[in-house]
């Protein structure tokens, strides 16, 4: 591997920093012991099957009211979960700096889709979001490819900037790489749009030697939240949000005053967190599932687990995640170097991110935007690129060259 | 190329983006701490109310039974067939089975089946038997419930009194609404948890709030005087073509109602069918309807159009009709509707003559057939008049003079003030809804005219219940008893028990007046107009009555008797009226021979001492 490597070098990659490292641990085995996380594999196994119960409890009598057997939903996941952890289980024996090579390809991909789903009859529209691409029946959210592609591509830009990258100009540069991306994603998902900036957020707060900026936008964000339902009004007024955007604002304040119209999801969701008390009704035993609450097998999957298995089930899925967001972080403490570090920073802010929003919603501490919990709720394009960036961490991990 | 180097700094930053993000995810543990521990009550008791369907258990209404035990009204068990659209999963079988069963037409049951909705309702009161074999079809999305119906088993006794129940099991007359709140019972409640489309859910737990069932109301009605006295009141009305008779029997010294008749009476058990007449704008329908059928021929859609709104109008009025005329089936005349008492009410003038002292039985008067008042001349019903008679022989002979004299010894004054101390002005008080009030004249607008027709009780309207209540007040000693039916009411598992209890006012006539007013009234019937009401062994009083129907030019009239027994210590009183008789009218000669042949059977049934020596 070791010889691999050096031949497939590439300017990306930081040889002295390898060979610093390589250099301390083990300068006399040609082999050198490597880590490999099997901790974190072991976590996303657990999330993954869990999620595959919770989405059986909460589909099942859905799947029957629509003619389908009970396991409908929790098979077809159950498949694409398989091939998404052979495919994690491939990459992760892979070397990370082998993805850099990927990534202008992933971009023009990335473009192209979203070009196409916002622009062409390729994209398929659901529930009145043009989210998808492809056919009925085979389709993909290709805004789970652009969260990849933007991790993928900012580690690959900060690594070859170098101290360039506390430069005004190639923030600039990079906004412009990116944010159209951004911005077609958002047309349509304003939640991933979300998460796809809170990714680069993140990113450029670890790469970059300047703190201001990211503390006033944390600042600002925060305010927006406290004091959401007036500027919200007057984003409307401008015409920056669709009016959907900022019914969802009024209904987050007050989800029982709009019980008939928009409240109705959150206030279901919340009837059956609250329902579930202590220990829960137990698992399967969720009422709000049977038809109350509309698709419980998708974001609001946690409800569901509230409601079956209480506050210590919802507050052990919480530790489990908080488990995979310690292992992240050791991984990245430890990467051999900078790119993989940040590859690692970026899946961690993406489950992370995604995490606390699925839950925020659910919990109405923000408002109702579809955001589905990792690993656990029902999405096979969601699954799928879980699983790719989780190879990704994995394949970090494995670079790591324990000291003896 | 400047080759980013992997720092500290770096790693501190991993480390602090790192805590916040899990600062936040302890954050969120905040607010599920929130929502589940102090907010759980709240949202548990939303989702419940959300999940749980509610189903009323019905109550079973409250049995009538009459003094004897004997259940007069009772309950029936029906049911209700619906379907469930979603648990059907043959449909044709379904229809089959329910057009089958139910008889009804295959569009309408195919209509319902095929309705997408939580439950719709095929048919209620669908007998027992019949819900019982549409379930032992055992087909699935079917639902029979059981509920109650209300059940006379005699059919039309009685039926203005009783009354009977609507589509929710609420009284519409009668003792039925007069009672409600004591017969109703409370509905129980069933509440199963349910799906967001209603439908139930197996296994999960329900909770049940058992109904509590209707009281019983025991009444003073006995059937088998009830029975005798509607076959007499038939029969009556038969031989003499009369448009209806009433007949009320009470006991005299507290008001408890034996009997009271209205024939015609109607089916309890099918109350919404007219009984007899057959509504004549059933009849006037058909020309139209003839109309319209040549209406289809003529090319001017504008006149098609005319007739079927002219039609239309029929429809309405005919609808109104049949209200009406349903609302005439129901009424209970002894009580709903006023009439002119005529000679019965002879009773009260003689006894307010005698407790004022305007009059003894040995006082002397004439009657030449005629007594002439201010420029009034008031015929006597003998047109060669009674001659010289004795006050006892005027009230025997129903000499209309002879009161008239009383009447003018009283003055209005005097009279009026009886007739408030007899309790003739208020409504009885009697426990059936919409008792009639007496209609008298004012008392200032009282001259000798009008003082000279009260006299023989013309000129004004009382009930029959009203009549009967004051004669059995006269006549029991003084004491103003309140008819009644009531009798008491208690749990349906016989747990409790309460006697109803009514007021008596005593002291209207002192005993002296009432023993007078029985010595001549029995004087009536030994010898005087009551001739017919006789019955050999008993000691019968009475007085006949024929009032003229208003207009006096239609010639119309209502015969009536009034009569107890024993005459000495009355315990048993009854009154007849026969509204329209044809041919004679009198009502010593065709009312009083009904009232003596009841009390020939009655009396002996309610152990009234046979008396030697009484012809």
């Amino acid at each position: 591997m070791a010889r691999a490597h050096a031949q497939t070098r590439t300017p990306k990659v930081p040889v002295r920093d390898q060979t610093r490292i390589q250099g301390e641990a083990q300068p006399k085995k040609k082999r050198p012991r490597r880590f490999y996380d099997y901790s974190l594999l072991f976590t996303i196994i657990f999330l993954t099957v869990f999620g595959l119960i919770m989405i059986y409890s909460s589909s099942y009598y859905n799947a029957q009211v629509n003619g389908q057997p009970p396991s409908y939903y929790m098979v077809r996941q159950a498949q694409i979960a398989f091939a998404g952890f052979v495919m994690m289980l491939v990459i992760s024996k892979m070397n990370y700096h082998f993805f850099a090579r990927f990534t202008i390809p992933a971009i023009v991909v990335s473009y192209v889709c979203m070009l196409l789903v916002n622009f062409t009859s390729l994209g398929i529209e659901v529930n009145g979001k043009k989210r998808w691409l492809g056919t009925r029946s085979l389709r993909i959210q290709p805004a789970e490819l652009v969260k990849v592609t933007v991790i993928l591509v900012l580690a690959v830009m900060i690594t070859k900037l170098g101290k360039k990258i506390n430069e005004w100009r190639v923030w600039g540069m990079l906004a412009a790489l990116i944010g159209p991306l951004a911005l077609l994603v958002t047309a349509n998902n304003l939640s991933s749009g979300i998460i796809i900036v809170g990714i680069a957020f993140v990113m450029m707060f670890v790469a970059c030697k300047r703190k201001w900026p990211f503390v006033l936008t944390a600042a600002l964000i925060a305010a927006v939240i406290l004091f959401a339902e007036p500027v919200a009004l007057a984003l409307e007024q401008v015409g920056i949000l669709h009016e959907y955007q900022l019914e969802r604002i009024l209904v987050w304040k007050e989800p029982e005053a709009y019980a008939q119209d928009g409240g109705f999801q959150v206030l279901q969701g919340l009837y059956a967190i609250g329902s579930g008390g202590l220990l829960g009704k137990g698992l399967g035993q969720s009422i709000q599932k049977l038809s109350f609450l509309p698709e419980p097998q998708n974001d609001m999957i946690f409800a569901i687990i509230c409601e079956e298995l209480g506050l210590f089930g919802a507050v052990s899925v919480i530790l489990i995640f908080l488990f995979m967001l310690y292992r992240f972080m050791v991984i990245a403490g430890n990467a051999p170097d900078l790119f993989g570090a940040l590859l690692v920073v970026g899946v961690m802010a993406h489950i992370a991110i995604q995490v606390v929003l699925n839950i925020a919603v659910v919990t109405n501490v923000i408002p109702n935007t579809g955001i589905t919990l990792p690993f656990i709720s029902y999405g096979g394009t969601s699954v799928l690129f879980l699983m790719i960036e989780m190879g990704m961490v994995l394949s970090v991990s494995n670079q790591i060259r324990l000291e003896s | 190329m400047a080759m980013a180097l992997f720092l500290a700094r770096h790693k501190r930053k991993i480390l602090t983006a790192a805590l916040i993000l899990a600062l936040m995810l302890a954050g969120l543990c905040g607010q599920l701490g929130y929502l589940m521990i102090f907010r759980s009550e709240h949202y548990s008791e939303r989702a419940k109310e959300l999940h749980e369907r509610e189903r009323t258990i019905k109550a079973a209404r409250g049995e009538i039974r009459d003094r004897n035990g004997t259940v007069i009204a009772a309950n029936r068990t029906v049911c209700t067939v619906s379907v469930i659209h979603s648990q059907v999963s043959e449909p044709e079988k379904v229809i089959g089975a329910l057009c089958a069963e139910l008889g009804l037409p295959q569009e309408e049951v195919k209509k319902k089946v095929e309705k997408r909705s939580s439950r719709e309702i095929i048919k209620t009161n669908v007998a027992k038997e019949t819900g019982d074999r549409i379930r032992s079809y055992g087909l699935s999305g079917i639902k029979v419930d059981e509920d109650y119906k209300r059940y006379y088993p005699y059919g039309s006794m009685a039926s203005k009194v009783l009354g009977f129940t609507g589509a929710d099991n609420q009284g519409i007359i009668g003792l039925e609404v007069m009672y409600e709140s004591v017969l109703k019972g409370t509905d129980g409640t069933l509440l199963t948890p349910a799906d967001a489309r209603g439908i139930e859910l197996e296994d999960a737990g329900e909770e049940r709030i058992e109904p509590v069932p209707g009281n019983t109301l025991t009444v003073s009605l006995d059937v088998n005087i009830q029975k005798y006295a509607e076959q007499a009141a038939y029969q009556v009305m038969e031989q003499k073509g009369a448009k209806a008779v009433s007949i009320i029997i009470m006991d005299p010294r507290n008001g408890e109602i034996y009997a009271m008749v209205n024939a015609p009476e109607f089916d309890l058990n099918d109350p919404f069918s007219l009984t007899r007449d057959t509504a004549p704008w059933e009849a006037a329908e058909e020309p139209e309807n003839a109309e319209a059928l040549a209406g289809i021929g003529a090319p001017e859609t504008a006149e098609a159009l005319a007739g079927q709104e002219a039609q239309e109008n029929a429809d309405g009025s005919a609808e109104a009709g049949v209200q009406a005329a349903l609302n005439q089936m129901w009424r209970n005349r002894c009580i709903n509707d006023t009439y002119e008492p005529g000679s019965t009410f002879k009773i009260i003038t003689a006894a307010a003559g005698l407790e004022q002292g305007a009059v003894s039985l040995t006082d002397r008067f004439f009657c030449p057939g005629f007594r002439i008042v201010e420029d009034r001349r008031i015929r006597c019903h003998k047109t060669g008049g009674h001659g010289s008679e004795t006050f006892l022989e005027g009230a025997m002979n129903s000499c209309n003079p002879v009161f008239i004299d009383v009447g003018q010894r009283l003055g209005a004054e005097a009279f009026y003030h009886y007739f408030e101390q007899f309790g003739l002005l208020e409504k009885t008080g009697i426990d059936l809804p919409g008792e009639a009030a007496t209609i008298m004249h004012k008392k200032e607008n009282i001259g000798l005219v009008e003082l000279a027709t009260i006299s023989f009780g013309q000129s004004f309207q009382i009930t029959p219940i009203q009549l009967i209540t004051t004669a059995s007040s006269i006549i029991n000693g003084g004491n103003r008893i309140t008819p009644h039916l009531g009798l008491s009411i208690s749990k349906s598992d016989g747990s409790s028990y309460k006697k109803l209890e009514y007021p008596v006012r005593s002291g209207i006539v002192s005993k002296e007046t009432s023993a007078s007013m029985r010595y001549i009234l029995e004087q009536v019937v030994a010898e005087g107009s009551g001739k017919k009401a006789a019955v050999a062994g008993f000691r019968i009083g009475g007085k006949t009555a024929t009032s003229e129907k208003l207009p006096r030019s239609l010639k119309k009239y209502i015969s009536s008797f009034i009569g107890f027994a024993p005459a000495d210590d009355p315990q048993v009183i009854a009154l007849i009226t026969i509204d329209e008789p044809v041919g004679v009218y009198y009502g010593g000669t065709i009312a009083a021979p009904v009232i003596g042949d009841i009390f020939k059977n009655i009396l002996p049934y309610l152990e009234i001492q046979f008396q030697e020596g009484c012809d």
